[in-house]
């Protein structure tokens, strides 16, 4: 009875203020809070943003008390924030803020870093990532699209391939399809369906991004982390990812990286700024941009820093 | 001004000096071997010389079919013992080993690149023959006791082209792969391996290049018998065998034979250089 009332809850928090209420999440969430006085559940910030219309917005990947040590340094600090399912989320900040060590965070590819600590607790649909999830399975959910283009040097058709064979699927006639639909999905199909079988290191630097998005979707992820994915590429291939954004979040929850807050103002329905270590503030990305409640974060989306 | 132009000019002559000496090197090898090689095989008659199957200079028989032969099987041996050995520890020692079991490695391995051939072969007569002859059968000296040896021989090559190939794959394909779920051994073995695929075919060639060529270990254990090999226990002699067991007593029309056995060796040798050539400028083009 109890449990099937967390389980409803967890599906259908909303960003409605709930400050002052039951914590909500799973009953290890609430076990968390209870044995942290310095919990500060992530719905709470929401209610800065409280003149939004209210609506009903699953959160698909949330961050608790995160806080992440390179060696000595303290990369990250107390972290809360989440991100909902079927929107884009911008994370944006000067260099060496923060927003590409929680993007790689989530999908765990910090594990990578030698000297690297992360404590606090990272949720995807409510389990954590560090220890109720293996790690492979992580990231065929949470796929990645990186800084710079990197397509294995294989065939396109084995590019995209790899993924789904890695997870299992051998028939020849599935695979075409899942590399179709994904290349579809992608934007790219029309380009490259008739050089499948070229290697992948002959596109150029923006049809090489395109490709990495489709990669990252033929293993059907349910959150696409992208790293800056424009940043290396010319302003009409990065006009057509982020376009391609605007379609992907129909089926996929977002988390991007962004130098350019254009692109954040231009792409994403949530935003989050960072600054040296810090998330200073999360919100809607018309609050962030038109009404900051922070004078960094003004000062920052204004460009008076960067 | 003027002083520092003397100096480069004078810097410069001693580089093309030094290059000119080696590449003369090769071009008097060349010069030498074919004019002394080449009438041989013409009095011979080119057909009769390479697949002619007898050798019996007392008699003016010079047909080297068998050292081809030899070498090709002893070669080939050392392949199947070597590559995938040497193979799977580049691997290992590119993207398994701790730092640590590095450190220790990778000292073994240059020290195996640096032992004398002649110790090699004092290895397999003395182990590698012995284990042959009392469990598999035959007299021990034989193609199999070569190509094992010669296997061990060209691991060094190997696994140091191999690796530095593998640890020169860019960080963002083994990235790309883990990112897409890959575990650490199929991120390896699928994208790693076959995105170092040229440096480590590279790695293989030079490898045939050393065991093709290799002399002292393998007349120690090859047994050298000049007919051609019915199994892997027969004994097998090779052409840079030949050319060291004869050449001490060999004169007139048979001397001229053994060199012309060389120009054939180098004509192998000459067609692995243009393979390896070849690979790393597909390597490069990607």
């Amino acid at each position: 009875m109890t449990n099937s009332a967390v389980n409803t809850e967890t599906q259908l928090r909303t960003t409605e203020p709930v400050a002052g209420t039951v914590i909500p999440g799973t009953s290890a969430e609430r076990k968390e809070a209870a044995h942290n006085p310095a919990y500060i559940p992530a719905h709470v910030s929401s209610a800065e943003e409280g003149h939004e219309a209210p609506r009903i917005t699953p959160v698909k990947m949330s961050v608790f008390d995160l806080n992440l040590h390179y060696g000595d340094f303290h990369a990250l600090k107390n972290i809360n924030l989440e991100f909902r399912k079927n929107q884009v989320t911008a994370l944006i900040g000067p260099s060496g803020c923060g927003k590409s060590t929680l993007l790689k965070t989530l999908n765990r590819m910090n594990d990578l870093v030698e000297g690297c600590r992360v404590q606090g607790r990272i949720a995807l649909d409510g389990e954590d990532i560090y220890n109720d999830l293996d790690v492979n399975d992580l990231r065929r959910r949470v796929g990645m699209v990186f800084q710079q283009p990197n397509p294995f040097p294989m065939s396109i058709y084995d590019n995209i391939a790899f993924g789904p064979r890695t997870h299992g699927i051998k028939k020849r006639a599935q695979l075409d399809e899942i590399v179709e639909q994904s290349l579809r999905d992608a934007a790219i199909w029309d380009e490259l369906k008739d050089r499948l079988k070229k290697n992948a290191l002959s596109l150029s630097g923006g049809q090489q991004q395109r490709l990495c998005i489709a990669r990252a979707l033929a293993v059907r992820p349910e959150v696409l982390l992208m790293d800056e994915s424009t940043s290396a590429l010319d302003p009409i291939s990065t006009a057509k990812i982020e376009e391609l954004v605007g379609e992907l979040k129909k089926k996929y929850t977002v988390v991007m990286v962004t130098h350019n807050m254009l692109q954040a103002l231009r792409v994403s329905d949530r935003t989050a700024f960072f600054l040296l270590g810090e998330m200073v503030e999360a919100g809607s990305t018309d609050d962030i941009f038109t009404n900051p409640k922070d004078s960094r974060t003004a000062d920052y989306v204004a460009g008076r820093f960067g | 001004m003027h002083k520092l132009h003397i100096g480069e000019n004078l810097a410069r002559a001693l580089f093309i000096a030094a290059a000119g000496i080696s590449i003369l090197a090769v071009a008097i090898i060349c010069l030498f071997l074919f004019a002394n090689g080449v009438p041989a095989i013409g009095k011979n008659g080119l057909p009769d010389f390479l697949f002619g199957s007898t050798w019996r200079p007392a008699n003016d028989i010079y047909g080297i079919f068998p050292m081809i032969v030899g070498s090709i099987y002893v070669t080939a041996g050392a392949i199947l013992v070597g590559v995938p050995i040497g193979l799977l520890c580049a691997i290992y020692l590119s993207r398994f080993a701790s730092s640590k079991v590095e450190a220790f490695l990778k000292p073994g391995v240059e020290l195996l690149a640096g032992i004398p051939s002649v110790v090699y072969g004092f290895f397999g007569l003395v182990v590698i023959v012995p284990f042959i002859r009392e469990n598999i059968g035959g007299r021990g000296l034989s193609l199999l006791a070569a190509a094992v040896l010669l296997g061990i021989m060209i691991l060094p090559t190997i696994i140091t082209v191999a690796q530095s190939a593998l640890d020169a794959v860019p960080k963002k394909y083994y990235e790309g792969a883990l990112a897409l779920g890959a575990t650490h051994e199929r991120s390896v073995f699928r994208v790693l391996v076959p995105a170092a695929g040229s440096g480590i075919m590279a790695g293989i060639v030079l490898g045939i290049g050393r065991a093709i060529g290799e002399t002292m270990a393998v007349i120690m254990v090859a047994g050298n018998q000049v007919v051609m090999p019915n199994s892997i226990l027969d004994g097998v002699r090779t052409m840079t065998a030949n050319i060291v067991l004869e050449m001490g007593y060999a004169a007139g029309m048979h001397r001229e034979a053994l060199i012309a056995t060389g120009v054939v060796l180098f004509v192998f040798v000459l067609m692995l250089t243009v393979l390896f050539n070849l690979i790393k400028k597909r390597g490069e083009a990607k």
